[in-house]
């Protein structure tokens, strides 16, 4: 948490704060969500460590998307508090945009930016945010060297490590480095709308890689594309899960949520109804809902 | 019939209704494209104030005020809001009556161009703003990165159309002493007591500048679109 600030949330939280987990990445805190008079999320506690891979099941309307949603505060939770690496994403006096840095997210609908070619996609968010820390440590140097004029004991400037130029060269490498992997480095320089679904979500993916993220967000990630084209999307995610990257996954492949997955969440009703290792959610399930559910997908 | 036109080209020619016509063609397209240009600015600063009102409280005093506007100057006539600030707001002031139309049909035009421009901006899929958020970049900056651009994108069209609106509006400037087209071809028509001649080049006058700039839109719009083919 950062310093001693008068916190300020997001809402009105009535909850008092219980001491988070340290050693969970993240950690969800009797989430509540209402859309109006829509209870979506009813209080879920959830912690997930680094390494693990979370796949959360249930049907249509179980919060499952709010909750991965509420997981970077892209959804303000209503009540309760999300920690990330023991930062309360709930509290005004966090900057929310440096914690996102650290968390990617994938979406169902791909949103790749459609005015920007594919290279510039990837590199917007590494060049834009290299390029305004760099201004903002240049703007602090000239300060302190303004004042180092006044000053007996002169305090040591910050060092600039890269010019404007090797930040962005960096990223345009990073990026053609992270294209080469997917196979679509000669679709660098084309437009989004010009791509096959599966290219643009591997993409999206790529996209997010490119900030070196802690852990993956997933939001029902192959549910928008052609069958023919799902499965180059999960051998992407599944190659990233054998790397060691954190995720959680919103999903509907039950196959996949059993092949790649850690700890397997089900939902219903804004609550999680049961949690465990693949085999004993899909092999010897307790809750009656989630026999219900599994009897019809699988 | 050939002596109608016999007289209205001695008057355009001979009795120098040209240089009235050639100042008026003048005027008309500085009150349409200035007045776009103020009101592209005024739109564009009531679209943005009204988005941090959503967000922001103490900005919502200013998105009332932007609301308030739009609903005075949508709401009366262009005729009316020129004769008031003729005849009650620039009255004494002895200001130039070309750059008084100027201010009229700009202030006009920002009322409109705001609803354009909101238009625009909510056209844009919401995914899109998500996308840069999650990636760590702030509210604004991905606004002005990816939102904007493809709003301009989307409201290239409406704008033109904005812009043969305003030019063809122009033709009661001559109610506040500009010499606009239209006044220029009116006074042709007082001077030989024809009316037919002189108003039906008028009308094709102003039918020949719409048609270029009917042009010149979808040229903007067609290397606008080059991210949407490629």
């Amino acid at each position: 948490m950062t310093k001693n600030k008068k916190h300020k949330f997001i809402k009105t939280q009535v909850t008092p704060v219980e001491p988070y987990d340290p050693s969970a990445m993240l950690e969800a805190q009797n989430l509540i969500k209402k859309f109006g008079d829509l209870n979506v999320l009813n209080g879920i506690n959830e912690k997930i460590y680094a390494g693990e891979k979370i796949a959360i099941i249930g049907p249509s309307g179980s919060g499952k998307s709010t909750f991965l949603r509420c997981l970077n505060v892209l959804e303000d939770p209503t009540d309760g508090y999300v920690f990330f690496n023991g930062n309360n994403l709930c509290d005004l006096a966090v900057d929310i945009n440096i914690q996102r840095r650290k968390m990617g997210m994938v979406y169902q609908q791909f949103n790749l930016f459609n005015n920007m070619t594919v290279l510039k996609n990837i590199t917007l968010a590494p060049v834009h945010i290299g390029l305004s820390d760099l201004k903002k440590i240049k703007f602090k140097n000239a300060g302190a060297r303004f004042l180092n004029l006044f000053r007996k004991n002169k305090k040591p400037l910050i060092p600039v490590e890269k010019t404007a130029k090797q930040i962005k060269a960096e990223a345009e490498e990073n990026a053609m480095r992270l294209l080469k992997r997917i196979g679509l480095e000669d679709k660098a320089n084309v437009y989004p709308s010009t791509l096959s679904g599966g290219q643009r979500q591997r993409i999206a993916i790529v996209r997010a890689l490119a900030m070196n993220p802690e852990v993956m967000l997933f939001d029902e990630p192959t549910s928008a594309l052609d069958p023919e084209m799902v499965g180059e999307v999960l051998n992407l995610i599944k190659e990233l899960a054998d790397d060691g990257m954190t995720m959680v996954i919103v999903t509907h492949e039950m196959s996949f949520a059993r092949e790649v997955a850690t700890r397997v969440l089900f939902m219903d009703e804004g609550k999680i109804l049961e949690e465990g290792a693949p085999e004993n959610i899909f092999n010897s399930p307790q809750n009656p809902r989630l026999k219900e559910f599994l009897s019809k997908v699988l | 019939m050939a002596e109608r036109f016999q007289l209205f080209f001695k008057h355009f020619a001979e009795y120098g209704g040209y240089k009235n016509i050639l100042l008026g063609l003048r005027n008309t397209l500085v009150i349409a494209v200035c007045g776009l240009i103020i009101g592209i600015v005024i739109g564009t600063l009531i679209a943005c104030v009204q988005l941090a009102g959503k967000r922001n409280k103490a900005a919502k005093v200013f998105s009332v005020a932007g609301e308030v506007y739009t609903a005075i100057f949508r709401g009366t006539p262009i005729i009316v809001q020129l004769l008031i600030f003729h005849y009650i707001i620039f009255s004494g002031t002895g200001i130039n009556s070309l750059l008084e139309a100027v201010i009229v049909f700009g202030l006009n035009s920002g009322a409109y161009v705001a609803e354009i421009m909101r238009g625009g901006i909510a056209s844009v899929d919401a995914g899109q703003l998500e996308a840069g958020r999650t990636l760590g970049l702030s509210y604004t900056t991905s606004m002005i990165k990816i939102v904007f651009p493809q709003a301009i994108k989307n409201v290239i069209p409406t704008l033109g159309n904005e812009l043969i609106a305003l030019t063809k509006d122009t033709s009661v400037a001559g109610y506040v002493a500009t010499m606009d087209l239209n006044a220029a071809f009116t006074a042709i028509a007082g001077a030989t007591y024809d009316f037919m001649v002189p108003y039906i080049m008028l009308a094709l006058v102003y039918l020949v500048l719409v048609a270029a700039m009917t042009v010149l839109i979808k040229l903007t719009e067609r290397r606008l679109k080059k991210s949407d083919k490629k």
